[in-house]
């Protein structure tokens, strides 16, 4: 035994291993088993979830497309010195990379072309056609005659936010900014700002939501937690059954519940508290955005709540009502305090779902109540703008991040309890 | 005022308890508490000890009877009211607060000086030993160092009476022993009120002036620690209570203060009539293992042979389980002297014990 205390050198096992190396032997065969039984998993997430992720960040600022499509011209376009019109060796190289360019790649980068000055993409178009009747030089002096827009230096300054391989152009786009012809940032066109407004209805939603889910889920869960486990089950049956009705019915439901002629109006009008010409707008619009993602959502705060409040010991309430404590005071200052986590948890929850909620709005929200999501989903399906859906979405995961790290700071992570 | 204050600080009258409105698991209750006790309400769990406390803390009220507190019904008053401190089962420190803060509570909760506060904190936490802990979370405390700041969380707001379930039921042996004492000196030191629940007849034995045995809703007997185990007046008593040797048989005859109780085996045993009515009456003899002498040359009124059957060998004594007038379940402890140390499996032994050691009670 005095051997292992005067000895300095690592621990051995009786073997004369190192009890370190011997220790990790044992251990391997459970971490690989380990591994391996997250390896599908982990594929999985990485191919289906990461990937697409990187790629879209990566598209959030790629600028390679017209550079494929128009090398040369941005070629001889860099030396151009940006007054007044560009030679005629650069209208020459464009003259010739749009006549012997496939239609589809034109296409893709007069789309491209058209978000920095918009006139581009017919320009393009029209003026592939015209070309097919035009042999010979001086290109310049023909181009302008097929198009006036040809002359107009505006169109050539634009072309120069596009040299470089990257640009900020989806990101400035994705708050109302631009850059101008000579590359400044600035605003968007009056009537063109639409993003700001969205970003600050889609913040404004997910906290009226987080809110009221807060608001109505508290007491349910209180209740849950607190109630005689034969009927706290039944209850949470009822909390749990919408999760078993599809989003899209449920959704529907409440289409039917709250339009003008819906439901709840009929009701109100049949029952004479309000005048049939007087009917609630209750759908389409922001206000049944709120109401039904509230109600889509509600079961992601009560569970996290009902998770933590089920730990908190009915003995606190009655130790502190002991103490002398009125139950309200002894509900503010000793129940609230210990569900913050539940709290916490859900709202975070509650938010992060919120903030990037998509069906809903689309169905229900009309031209008032559409979110960030469903700029997105616009900007992917119909104007095939990958690069701004790409820039939204970022903005999106880092306002979330951001979120999580100040959340993180104030409360503390290791408060969420989810279970 | 209804009765002398000094008898009855605390006084259930006919009080029952349903929760359900078939069973009732308190029945009648009937209960005086000086000032000054401490009373312990022993029982095995599901005897109704516990929803005797909580009608008294205000948790639970009373289906009929009333409770009075120093004279005053206090049945309608909120348990937040009653001024009654209390140590629950797991502490029920608050983990969110420190040590301080949690002492504090009751004390903000009254509106008291700042000054004050700070003063009547620190002499609770010295009266627990726990002055350097003022500032530690509950759950960075060990079992025993939660247990001492939820008594003085309790006492802190000095009130009239304290109520403690089973506040030592998570603690280990040794450290239930320690706070057993504990709990006892500080109740001799300010001479407050106590009625306390528990399961465990050493913590009672311990403790109480007076313990009430509860079993089935109804007090069984109540009486002091000495005489709950020298004169227990139930068999239930008789076996709740320490190790306890039964023999079964019917009266023969009584005599007065004692009677005879024959055994199946045809023995008959001298004992003290205790809760046995007529001759023919089916008995249960209790008697202590320890009043029992091996081959004494005294001449008792029990004399019987035994067999021993089983030695268990248990350092400060030998328990041995013998077959005597039937029973071969019947337990003596013998000393580990030297004297009974050639004790043999197998072997025959005499036994006897005094009639007045022996106690004839009901069969139940």
């Amino acid at each position: 035994m005095n051997q292992s205390q005067t000895s300095t050198g690592p621990i051995l096992t009786t073997d004369g291993i190192p009890l370190k190396v011997s220790l990790k032997k044992a251990e391997r065969i459970n971490k690989i088993r380990a591994f391996l039984l997250v390896l599908p998993l982990l594929a999985f997430i990485l191919i289906t979830f990461l990937v697409p992720i990187g790629d879209m960040l990566a598209r959030s600022v790629d600028d390679r497309q017209i550079n494929t499509v128009f090398p040369k011209t941005f070629e001889v376009y860099k030396k151009w010195d940006r007054q007044g019109l560009p030679s005629e060796e650069v209208y020459k190289t464009m003259f010739f990379e749009l006549k012997n360019s496939e239609g589809y790649a034109v296409g893709k980068a007069s789309t491209r072309m058209n978000y920095s000055k918009s006139g581009w993409k017919s320009l393009l178009k029209k003026s592939k056609r015209k070309f097919k009747k035009i042999e010979e030089g001086p290109f310049k002096e023909k181009m302008i005659a097929t198009d006036k827009k040809w002359a107009d230096p505006e169109y050539w300054l634009a072309l120069g936010q596009m040299v470089d391989p990257t640009t900020m152009g989806y990101y400035l786009n994705a708050v109302d900014l631009k850059y101008d012809s000579s590359k400044n940032i600035v605003q968007q066109k009056e009537n063109r700002r639409i993003y700001n407004k969205t970003w600050i209805k889609t913040f404004k939603v997910s906290l009226l939501v987080t809110l009221f889910c807060l608001l109505l889920g508290y007491p349910i869960s209180y209740l849950l937690a607190t109630l005689p486990m034969k009927y706290s089950n039944l209850l949470m049956i009822c909390v749990l059954l919408p999760f078993w009705t599809s989003l899209l019915v449920r959704t529907v439901a409440w289409m039917v519940m709250l339009q003008q002629k819906g439901v709840l109006n009929n009701l109100l009008v049949m029952s004479n508290l309000i005048a049939d010409e007087n009917r609630f707008q209750l759908m389409y619009n922001q206000t049944a955005v709120v109401i039904v993602m509230t109600q889509i959502l509600l079961p992601f705060m009560v569970l996290p709540l009902y998770s933590v409040m089920k730990t908190i010991s009915p003995t606190y309430m009655r130790a502190a009502l002991n103490l002398g404590a009125s139950p309200m005071h002894a509900f503010y200052k000793i129940y609230m305090p210990n569900s913050v986590p539940g709290v916490s948890a859900g709202c975070l929850l509650v938010f992060i779902i919120a903030i990037g909620y998509y069906i809903t709005p689309e169905l229900v929200g009309g031209k008032d109540g559409q979110m960030v999501g469903n700029w997105i989903a616009y900007h992917l399906k119909t104007t095939l703008n990958w690069g701004l859906c790409a820039s939204l979405g970022a903005i999106l995961l880092a306002m979330m991040t951001v979120l999580y790290w100040a959340y993180n700071k104030i409360v503390g992570i290791e408060n969420i309890k989810l279970g | 005022m209804r009765m002398s204050q000094k008898d009855s600080f605390v006084k259930f009258e006919k009080v029952d308890k349903s929760y359900d409105g078939e069973i009732l698991v308190v029945k009648d209750l009937n209960l005086d508490v000086p000032k000054g006790e401490f009373l312990t309400m022993l029982g095995p769990s599901g005897s109704g000890k516990t929803t005797v406390l909580m009608m008294l803390a205000g948790f639970e009220t009373p289906t009929s009877g009333e409770i009075y507190l120093d004279g005053n019904p206090i049945s309608s008053i909120p348990p937040n009211k009653r001024g009654i401190g209390m140590v629950f089962q797991n502490y029920a420190l608050f983990p969110h607060m420190t040590v301080k803060e949690n002492l504090a509570f009751p004390l903000e909760v009254r509106k008291m000086q700042k000054s004050e506060i700070d003063e009547k904190v620190g002499n609770a936490l010295a009266m627990v030993e726990l002055q350097d802990f003022g500032n530690r979370m509950p759950l960075q405390l060990s079992g025993g160092q939660q247990q001492r700041v939820a008594l003085a969380r309790s006492l802190v707001f000095e009130p009239r009476l304290v109520l403690m379930d089973e506040p030592l039921g998570a603690l280990d042996k040794n450290l239930r022993e320690q706070m057993q004492y504990e709990i006892k000196h500080i109740h001799e030191k300010i001479g407050i009120t106590v009625v306390y629940v528990t399961h465990d007849q050493s913590e009672a034995l311990t403790m109480s002036n007076r313990i009430a045995v509860f079993n089935d809703g109804k007090i069984q007997q109540i009486s002091s620690p000495d005489i709950l185990y020298e004169k227990p007046n139930s068999s239930f008593v008789a076996q709740f209570i320490g190790e306890n040797n039964q023999l079964k048989g019917k009266v023969k005859s009584i005599n007065g203060e004692n009677c005879i109780v024959t055994t199946e085996s045809g023995d008959d045993i001298h004992a003290l009539k205790i809760n046995v009515n007529n001759n023919g009456d089916g008995s249960l003899v209790s008697l202590r293992p320890e009043r029992v002498a091996i081959n004494s040359s005294e001449n008792f009124e029990n004399n019987f042979d035994a067999k021993v059957k089983e030695l268990i060998y248990l350092g400060d004594h030998i328990r041995s389980r013998v077959e005597v007038c039937g029973n071969d379940q019947f337990i003596v402890k013998i000393p580990n002297s030297y004297k009974e140390a050639n004790l043999k499996e197998g072997s025959t032994v005499k036994l006897s014990w005094k009639a007045s050691d022996s106690r004839a009670l009901d069969l139940n």
